[in-house]
């Protein structure tokens, strides 16, 4: 039985997770929130029910974001987008 | 796992709208649901010159993309932050888009142009960082707006992004902020007026539309962001949806249509109160504006050290069946 290799960023690094098993199992087993990532695989975006076979490999790749978007040093006059 | 509308396979998951897409409608999805904010919210009329705020980011880059497929006049507006290899590479990322789509980027360079970076800048000006550079961000977004002639300013926040927001000004109960936390800030006062088209979609979204369209944008955080409390409102947030899909939207949506008119009074009486910045000009409520303050504090402070990554994301504790690096 193979492996799944796993990109994860933020910082870059590689693991590998023994057996097939579904996006959704790997990412609970990985103890990652589904809410707070995307799973990419040969280039598009897979799901939480895809299946991930031992030769496969895969990038958990983070999109949380963050920056000014609170108001702590905002002046009143300037609040707006930030981004 | 099938396409809610040709159960072809989908490719997404989106539990808040309890619906799976397949490329094509995920796209679709993504376009339809922005259109519904522009229209909802009165964000751009026909003809309108759009600047939109460019980072080099997934969301910045994405409604960019969204704004040129429907057809409007939207150029991008870079700003050089001059934070070592994240800004080399986010300019990158920027440049790329703007080359592919044959679209016009305008550059501001905060170190070649005013002579400060955010890192020595913000240290030099006693703010921290991400203050110093949303401060910068939104004068020179502003300014650049005004210059160049355009209608309005468009910027990649997102339903995670205003969440966060609301989040933290509840908590603190920022009774102003509230008041003025709004998809659309009118023009006013000197102001472009200023938009966010993608608060119909989440970040995750916004990621994915960028991976299947084939866009590049810059994967890593900000190495200054590091302890930035907003990143801590979301995955507040995030666990909360994780277990209530949707939360995120209800509790979003629901101030703008129940609470946020509360707000607005005290939020407008501040406005009333501006004056020309004596320096710039800018609408400010102090003699000087708080933009030409930064600058005169952290102007000349050059260079600085490069800063350290830190990590940001995902990060839990490693399962015992995994080799390599610590998560």
């Amino acid at each position: 039985m193979g492996a799944v290799k796993v990109l994860l960023r933020n910082p870059r690094r590689e693991l590998e997770v023994a057996g097939a098993m579904q996006v959704s199992t790997l990412l609970n087993r990985l103890d990652i929130n589904r809410e707070s990532v995307i799973v990419i695989r040969a280039n598009t975006v897979v799901p939480g029910d895809a299946w991930l076979n031992g030769d496969d490999e895969v990038e958990i790749r983070p999109v949380i974001s963050g920056g000014d978007f609170g108001p702590a040093d905002r002046e009143p006059a300037e609040n707006g987008p930030g981004r | 796992m099938k396409c809610r509308v040709c159960r072809e396979p989908a490719i997404i998951d989106i539990r808040r709208h309890n619906a799976n897409f397949c490329t094509e409608h995920f796209v679709k999805l993504c376009r339809d649901q922005t259109m519904k904010a522009i229209d909802e919210f009165d964000m751009i009329a026909p003809g309108e010159r759009v600047l939109v705020a460019v980072s080099g980011g997934k969301d910045s880059l994405a409604i960019w993309d969204i704004l040129l497929d429907l057809g409007y006049d939207a150029d991008g507006l870079y700003l050089g932050l001059g934070i070592g290899e994240y800004s080399d590479a986010s300019g990158d990322c920027a440049r790329a888009y703007a080359r592919s789509r044959e679209a016009r980027l305008i550059e501001v360079d905060l170190p070649d142009d005013y002579g400060y970076d955010i890192p020595t800048g913000a240290r030099a000006a006693k703010r921290v960082p991400c203050s110093a550079c949303g401060l910068s961000k939104r004068h020179l977004f502003d300014k650049a707006a005004i210059d160049g002639g355009y209608d309005v300013v468009v910027t990649g926040h997102n339903l995670d992004d205003e969440a966060a927001v609301l989040f933290g000004n509840v908590i603190r109960w920022q009774t102003d902020y509230l008041g003025r936390q709004l998809p659309v800030l009118p023009a006013r006062h000197g102001f472009p007026r200023k938009v966010k088209p993608l608060v119909r979609l989440g970040e995750r979204e916004m990621a994915a539309y960028c991976v299947v369209k084939g866009i590049d944008y810059i994967v890593e955080e900000c190495p200054m962001a590091a302890g930035n409390k907003h990143l801590g409102y979301k995955e507040a947030l995030n666990a909360i949806e994780a277990t209530s899909p949707g939360s995120k939207h209800d509790f979003y949506f629901g101030f703008l249509s129940r609470a946020s008119a509360h707000f607005r009074p005290q939020a407008e009486g501040e406005q009333a109160d501006l004056l020309p910045c004596t320096s710039c000009g800018a609408p400010t409520t102090a003699e000087v504006c708080a933009f030409c303050r930064l600058v005169e504090r952290a102007g000349g402070h050059l260079p600085v050290p490069e800063p350290v990554p830190v990590e940001l994301g995902p990060s839990r504790s490693a399962p015992a069946t995994t080799t390599g690096a610590h998560l």
